[in-house]
């Protein structure tokens, strides 16, 4: 059974990067933990996220942490090492290494037969002999440091980089790819040979993170790898696979919000009394009127103009900002969007139509209409011409919503035109994906601008743009 | 709280005689009555009837939830109540209800046959006491499944559907296995209920409820749990056919599509192809029966294109 002091131990890492792990959830982990027949770390890795983990979006985090705490301590290796110990380990197929003292002989390969080694694991599906190659390869390549506070992703990279993984891919594609196998089974076999590349890439991760935790200790390493939940990554400098993430999460709380915004206008019971239903209704108790029916409400929608900032630094940011507007857009009677860079279009009717809007707002960025000169933002000039071409056309139901980092090249502000447009719009807010102790660093003129907008929003991750849109009406 | 108090009180809690006896055998059980589950889902099932704790299981549209909890009732052979949610669902349509009717006719008929003649005052106590008695209670699933003298399953179908509000109904019957009627009293279960919840993660649920519950996510299952899903569900299905069947619908559910295939749909393509006959799957084929897999116009396109380019 886990100690009790890592069990609390975990739990205080959790609890740091920000899963709500209440009391009572802890009590019922610890239950959880003496009620299961603890046989291996799956059992325990089930009872541990039932109680402590509430939303999948988190588990993911829960995972990297639950390993560096619980991670098995070398389970393979030592299988391997110790020739007595492991007559499952050598049931193995590859003939580079049966029989008994196989790690001797991983560790006696060059680095070619190495990767060779690990080609021929791979295509056989020995995950055995998967685990010991990648070990090497970390003991190797990786250049572990003892007692450095890192979180182990240059030494990834380098193991990664020397094992090639891209030639590994093509390598498994090509062997088993005869011609006469039919076209299907060849595209489904070489997803499945890529969905195994990309364990190995996981083992090599877990290989290294298990060396940081015999070297440092498990709390040691999870203060210097603190993996974000997704809705706290920085939009600005997130992963590629992190902007994956968000962007499905965008979708879901897309929906939720959407959900809320509905609730929230049909539950005011401020509405008139409606008689004849409450009438009507009250027959069937005999004429006593037990359940008042009121008037639905009339429902207020504003109208939404969104005007994106698409420039290469902020794009991310747009991205995901008109995804969201676009799927909780039947809450509003309108959102039309526009896009700039030093010119600027509406976009509204493009993005209607695309079914991946990040891809779009990417296409959108190059585009004549958006990039009058050098596609350096010019924020000045994209409002002035704003004003000019739309600026009729807005009403005093309608919200405008500027996204950018209102770092303009120091070009002219010509803020002046916010002031007009705030005079005629309902609302006029400003979101920055910038940290607020950067604004007016630089080139940044937000706080010139600031001056005639309702609210400057800092927005950098999903967290911040969800409390905004339910601020919003 | 401490520590050392918490482990006591958890110790306490987990020293119960199990129905479903280990999550080994829990696992064998979903197996015999048609249900494959994987070893978290197992444990996490055993879990909540060993902790008595309520199970939210959320994830997307057909993958199993409602149909896991209905194995559990069948393997346990536990009556299976079931809650349907749906917004403006109130209590008394999930918990319980007065039968005013008849609450009125009794009134009526005490009228009618000249109790009257008693004094004022005793008379209407009496009648008080009688219409808020059980007879005049009508016990809807919520109640029914407190009520029930033999143990039963609850399953509380796409909570997500409830009113924030209405939420909150649900608090005391979960962590307390109990409902209070102003008039009557507290109703407490002599049998804890196994309660599933079942939710399409359509909004945020409240904390107080997540804390309540032990939390199952079930995620579209892996390729190989699929292919054994897919054996069993259609009986005389190819070993070669299931497994490009799952394999197709793994890779379709990697695209950015509207709306990804789920379980119920990959049955739907497997029986399909089955009953035309089919012994492998060529691009053609499979571009033919998409629409089975997918409900998008837009979807199906997508994926028909991205078929053609694999060849």
């Amino acid at each position: 059974m886990a100690g009790r002091s890592t069990l609390a131990a975990f739990v205080a890492e959790l609890r740091t990067i920000g899963l709500p792990v209440s009391v009572s959830e802890n009590v019922d982990a610890m239950a959880a933990v003496l009620a299961m027949p603890i046989a291996d770390r799956a059992t325990l890795k089930s009872a541990l996220a039932a109680t402590l983990v509430k939303s999948a979006d988190h588990y993911h985090a829960f995972e990297v942490i639950f390993d560096l705490f619980f991670g098995d301590s070398r389970v393979g290796i030592s299988e391997l090492t110790d020739p007595a110990a492991g007559p499952a380990a050598a049931d193995g197929v590859t003939a580079a290494a049966n029989g008994a003292g196989r790690a001797g002989i991983v560790a006696a390969l060059s680095d070619a037969d190495l990767s060779d080694l690990l080609f021929q694991a791979a295509l056989a599906g020995d995950q055995v002999l998967i685990r010991a190659a990648v070990a090497e390869a970390v003991s190797r390549y990786a250049g572990v440091e003892p007692g450095r506070p890192v979180a182990g992703v240059y030494y990834l990279y380098r193991t990664l980089r020397r094992l090639d993984m891209d030639r590994l891919t093509a390598r498994l594609i090509a062997a088993d790819n005869p011609a006469d196998l039919p076209e299907m089974d060849r595209a489904l076999a070489a997803e499945r040979r890529r969905g195994q590349v990309a364990d190995i890439r996981t083992e090599a991760e877990a290989e290294i993170r298990r060396r940081l935790v015999a070297d440092r200790g498990a709390a040691a390493v999870a203060r210097t790898l603190r993996v974000p939940l997704p809705e706290d990554v920085d939009f600005l400098n997130a992963s590629a696979e992190q902007l994956a993430a968000i962007r499905q999460a965008v979708q879901l709380l897309g929906r939720k919000l959407a959900a809320r915004l509905v609730r929230k206008r049909r539950h005011h019971r401020r509405s008139a009394l409606d008689f004849r239903r409450t009438i009507r209704k009250s027959l069937g108790n005999g004429g006593v009127p037990a359940d008042l029916v009121f008037r639905k409400p009339h429902p207020s929608k504003p109208e939404i103009m969104l005007i994106a900032d698409v420039s290469s630094s902020v794009a991310a940011f747009a991205g995901f900002t008109l995804q969201l507007a676009s799927v909780i857009s039947s809450e509003f009677s309108r959102v039309r969007s526009f896009a700039f860079t030093d010119g600027i279009e509406e976009i509204t009717d493009d993005l209607g139509s695309a079914p991946d809007i990040t891809a779009a707002v990417r296409g959108i960025s190059s585009r004549p209409g958006v990039v009058r000169l050098d596609g350096h933002s010019d924020y000045g000039m994209v409002l002035e011409s704003f004003w000019e071409r739309w600026g009729p056309q807005i009403k005093s139901k309608t919200s405008v919503i500027i996204l950018g980092d209102g770092r303009s090249n120091y070009h002219a502000s010509r803020s002046y035109v916010l002031r007009a447009i705030r005079q005629r719009a309902r609302h006029l807010y400003w979101l920055n994906p910038e940290p607020a102790n950067t604004w007016d660093s630089g080139d940044s003129i937000i706080s010139e601008y600031g001056k005639f907008c309702d609210e400057v929003v800092e927005c950098r991750n999903l967290r911040q743009l969800k409390e905004f849109v339910e601020a919003l009406d | 709280m401490t520590d050392q108090q918490a482990w006591e009180g958890a110790a306490a809690r987990a020293v119960r005689p199990s129905r479903l006896g280990s999550p080994e055998r829990t696992a064998q059980g979903l197996r015999e009555v048609g249900y494959l589950p994987d070893q978290h889902i197992a444990s996490v099932v055993y879990l909540g009837e060993q902790l008595a704790k309520p199970v939210l299981i959320e994830g997307p549209a057909g993958t199993g939830k409602t149909e896991l909890a209905k194995s559990v009732a069948l393997m346990s052979g536990m009556r299976l109540i079931r809650l349907q949610c749906y917004e403006g669902l109130d209590e008394g349509k999930a918990l319980y209800e007065w039968n005013y009717r008849k609450q009125l006719l009794r009134i009526q008929a005490g009228q009618a046959s000249g109790e009257r003649e008693s004094d004022e005052a005793a008379f209407w106590s009496d009648i008080e006491s009688d219409i808020f008695s059980e007879e005049f209670l009508l016990s809807r699933p919520l109640l029914a499944a407190i009520r029930s003298p033999e143990p039963v399953v609850l399953l509380i179908d796409e909570v997500d559907r409830l009113d924030v509000e209405t939420e909150a109904l649900l608090l005391e019957v979960l962590s307390d296995y109990q409902v209070s009627i102003p008039e009557l009293g507290t109703v407490t279960a002599t049998q804890t209920p196994l309660v599933f919840l079942t939710s399409n993660n359509s909004r945020d649920l409240s904390e107080a409820l997540k804390r309540r519950c032990l939390y199952l996510y079930l995620d579209y299952p892996s390729a190989e749990r699929e292919q054994e899903i897919v054996r069993s569900r259609v009986p005389g299905i190819g070993e070669r056919l299931a497994e490009q069947v799952s394999g197709l619908v793994r890779s379709l559910r990697a695209m950015d599509l509207k709306k990804r295939p789920s379980v119920s749909e990959t049955l739907d393509l497997a029986s399909t192809l089955y009953l035309l006959g089919a012994e492998e799957v060529t691009p053609k084929l499979a571009a033919d029966t998409l629409h089975v897999l997918l409900k998008y116009q837009s979807d199906i396109e997508k994926a028909a294109a991205e078929l053609v380019a694999k060849r």
